[in-house]
């Protein structure tokens, strides 16, 4: 089968006071309709990997492939207003806090409409129905009053659900979500979670999963890519983590303190140099 | 046997709002002490409370069995009583050198040989003297938080209050900083009172714990408690169930 | 960043620049070459410093610089006399060399600046950030006063403040300095407002730190570059109310050769010996540009964002 993306020797490089720094350092990675889950540290280059799939690096950084294929489009050479159409329409990004990625002096209802109103020719009455049928689908309770409701309005868990409606509404095919849930609460953060799970799987999609959460991307995702230092130096099945070859994967599952097993003091993760050549 | 700090029916109000009601805990002389919670449930309050950054309302706070007047802390107390802050980025003053964080609390205390004690704390948090000169923003959030450390310890305190000190670092990073803790724990004979969201690095470092939500305590338990399951509250589950990571709940 | 230590003696850059300073005083300087690294950056800051620089040398060698007296002139053959070899800017009414009066006017101008300086902004920066720190009644006090000086146009007030004084150089320097104090105290307070719940202030206060020793060493430090580029700033603002007061006949009092005051006395050949009027205006002018560009480049070399890049 074809994959939706499929990515060879990704490179995006900043310009730094000496010399280019390569934040991504050749990834290659092909995702079908599946969920995979890409795990680093900080400076793992992981969320560059997502901002180039998405078209959303910074201007000052340069984006180098081999190959970028989302279906049959070459993100490569496609125009920047190409790319504008792609996002939202056939892939989106969800990221981290949406207190940020939510315009705050917009109503909820009508930032899902406006991203709707971009992509598709719809009259205002559907607008209004699909979106409020997708304030339903992410489950939220009484979607009449959230819909009216400005984003400062709602709690983290509550914001983010709205950030999924938005971006699902047009009904993408891919799904790019850098931590999504990394900035709430634990409880709050499995229910969006299960939320995502069953419209990624109902809707067929692709999931991107990015996170620095090691143990919550290997009980989500189906896949799991360990990167460190602008690299991939594992990819697994999320199943056979516990057989993790590579020193880096395993000092990083190692060093995360577990209930019930009694290790002090924590092994420490031993960086050694070979990894990031 | 005094505990070295005793919260009794402590309430915190911030405009009207009950950051804290009637929170007792009680933490003895050398013990580590976990407070869990999700955000809003008081557990930083709680700590901030202690340390006199918190307006507390009503209750009364004791260390070492002598009770500490509302507002008041005197010089003394700051000697016994420091805290490691959560986020490494700001917690220290970003226009001063890791010389000027460690050496101000040895000034105003009236320390003598500034400068072996400075050496000497920064190699106990695994410093070297190269670090001593720089700025923050030269350093890694781990580093930052070492010296956060150091710089709590300086002052040879015997309660040292922990604000999610790891929640902002890697993984790996953190794992360094739990041994550097538990080993100055050891080393000083420390009490520890250690706020949390991660039920797992609290399991780790405690030997009790209380659990909170809403502003109150739900459940006090020993650490051992969470690997036998043996918890009663609801909340105290659901929070043990969410440390394990996702579960896909098959649909019908 | 390489942990061996080089065998070969370090260069003067290196060793500013290095990432492990050895004392105090390398970790200082490390930090000023920085910034003056980014300072250097802006080519019009850079020529602003050098008007300034040129202003200093100008002040400081005046006696040697000025071809004639500023205060005797010829009465008798000299008096305004168009510019020429003899006499550069040309003569005043009283037959007084302009270029030489305009050399002398540097002090004054640079001694009212200074003292503006000196007298204003630490004043500003206590009351901001004593008023931004402690919040509650010394707040609201504070900043009602505050308030009560802001409600006035500066130059009303100054010149109020000089009537009531009398006229005089000093006197107009106290005036100007009483009056551009409540900015800067606006400034300080505003900053310390997003400072004073930093972790790093929490730190200080619980070490035990008295509230004065947190805003005069912990609080006052973070507030300095943002007054210092407003100060720089508003150093042209008060070269031209000095000079209006000297304009006006409050400020300096003749004949010493105050630039607003040369210019006052020229008013009344503007328009057939212009030369009288022009020579103090264009230094005004420039002295104000390289006041404005030098605060420009100091803006963007000091400020914090830029920290750590």
């Amino acid at each position: 089968m074809k994959p939706l993306l499929d990515i060879e020797d990704l490179r995006v490089t900043f310009p730094g006071r000496s010399g280019p720094i390569q934040a991504v350092r050749g990834v290659s990675l092909k995702l079908g309709r599946e969920r995979l889950g890409i795990v680093g540290e900080s400076g793992s280059g992981k969320s560059q990997t997502g901002r180039a799939i998405m078209g959303l690096t910074p201007p000052q950084a340069t984006v180098t492939a081999k190959k970028m294929m989302f279906n049959d489009i070459d993100l490569l050479t496609a125009s920047p207003k190409q790319r504008r159409s792609l996002r939202g329409k056939q892939m989106a990004m969800i990221l981290q806090d949406p207190k940020y990625s939510l315009n705050p002096v917009m109503t909820i209802g009508r930032q899902i409409i406006e991203t709707l109103k971009t992509h598709e020719k719809v009259s205002r009455a559907e607008a209004r129905d699909r979106a409020l049928a997708m304030l339903e689908a992410v489950q939220i309770r009484e979607p009449k009053r959230v819909f009216d409701l400005h984003p400062h309005e709602v709690s983290g868990g509550m914001g983010q659900r709205a950030m999924i409606a938005m971006m699902l509404v047009a009904g993408p095919e891919l799904l790019i979500a850098d931590e999504p849930t990394s900035a709430l609460d634990v409880t709050v953060q499995l229910e969006v979670l299960a939320i995502l799970d069953r419209l990624v799987a109902d809707r067929g999609m692709g999931l991107l999963f990015i996170s620095h959460d090691l143990r919550l991307v290997s009980t989500f995702c189906d896949r799991v890519i360990v990167m460190y230092a602008g690299k991939i130096v594992e990819e697994l099945a999320s199943a056979d983590l516990a057989n993790a070859q590579h020193p880096y994967t395993r000092g990083l599952l190692n060093s995360l303190p577990r209930i019930g097993q009694d290790r002090h003091p924590l092994p420490v993760l031993d960086r050694k140099p070979e990894w990031a050549l | 046997m005094t505990a070295a700090l005793e919260v009794k029916a402590l309430g915190v109000e911030y405009h009207g709002h009950k950051a804290l009601d009637n929170v007792s805990v009680s933490v003895a002389r050398g013990e580590s002490f976990g407070l869990v919670g999700e955000s809003g449930s008081g557990k930083s309050t709680l700590l901030r409370a202690v340390a006199g950054l918190a307006p507390v309302s009503a209750g009364s706070i004791a260390i070492d069995g002598k009770a500490l007047r509302q507002g008041k802390r005197d010089r003394a107390f700051y000697r016994e009583v420091q805290m490691v802050f959560q986020d490494p980025y700001g917690s220290l003053h970003p226009r001063q050198t890791i010389d000027r964080a460690l050496l101000e609390p040895l000034a105003i205390h009236g320390f003598d040989n500034t400068e072996n004690r400075i050496v000497r704390a920064l190699e106990e948090v695994g410093l070297g003297k190269g670090f001593r000169f720089r700025y923050p923003h030269q350093l890694s959030g781990g580093q930052r938080q070492r010296v956060a450390i150091a710089r709590a310890l300086i002052v040879e305190p015997s309660i040292v209050l922990l604000d999610e000190p790891t929640s902002a670092l890697d993984a790996s990073v953190q794992a360094e900083i739990l041994n550097l803790l538990e080993q100055t724990r050891k080393a000083r004979k420390l009490t520890f009172v250690m706020v949390s969201h991660d039920l797992a690095v609290v399991n780790h470092m405690c030997e009790r714990l209380a659990i909170m939500q809403g502003g109150h305590v739900v459940e006090t338990l020993p650490a051992t408690a969470l690997a036998d399951h043996a918890f009663k509250a609801d909340y105290t589950k659901k929070l043990f169930e969410a440390s394990d990571g996702f579960t896909r709940r098959e649909q019908a | 960043m390489s942990d061996m230590i080089s065998p070969t003696p370090l260069s003067w850059r290196e060793w500013l620049m290095t990432e492990r300073p050895g004392s105090r005083t390398q970790a200082r300087l490390g930090r000023t070459y920085t910034t003056w690294l980014r300072f250097c950056e802006n080519k019009l800051a850079l020529l602003g410093l050098l008007i300034l620089l040129l202003l200093l040398l100008t002040a400081a060698f005046a006696d040697l610089l000025a071809p004639y007296s500023p205060y005797i002139g010829n009465l008798k053959d000299e008096r305004l006399l168009a510019p020429s070899a003899l006499h550069w800017f040309g003569t005043d009414d009283q037959g007084r060399d302009i270029l030489s009066r305009v050399i002398y006017g540097s002090r004054l101008t640079l001694f009212v600046v200074i003292l503006v300086a000196i007298i204003a902004a630490p004043v500003g920066l206590l009351i901001g950030t004593v008023s931004g720190y402690a919040g509650g009644w010394i707040d609201a006090v504070l900043m009602r006063i505050t308030d009560i000086f802001l409600a006035f146009p500066k130059l009303v007030l100054a010149l109020a403040f000089v009537a009531a004084l009398g006229p005089g150089i000093e006197n107009a320097v106290l005036a100007i300095a009483i009056t551009s104090w409540p900015p800067y105290a606006r400034i300080a307070r505003a900053e310390t407002m997003t400072f004073r719940n930093a972790d790093y202030i929490s730190a200080v206060q619980l070490m035990g730190a008295s509230p004065m020793r947190i805003v005069l060493r912990h609080i006052m430090p973070l507030c300095m570059p943002s007054l210092i580029v407003r100060v720089t700033l508003d150093m042209a603002g008060i070269i031209l109310t000095a000079a209006g007061l000297g304009f006006l006949g409050l400020g300096a009092q003749p004949p010493l050769p105050e630039w607003g005051a040369m210019i006052a006395s020229g008013r009344r050949f503007i328009l057939d010996q212009w030369w009288v009027a022009a020579a103090p205006g264009a230094a005004i002018l420039i002295v104000s540009l390289g006041f404005n560009l030098l605060g420009d480049g100091l803006r963007d070399a000091l400020d914090p964002k830029e920290e750590g890049r």
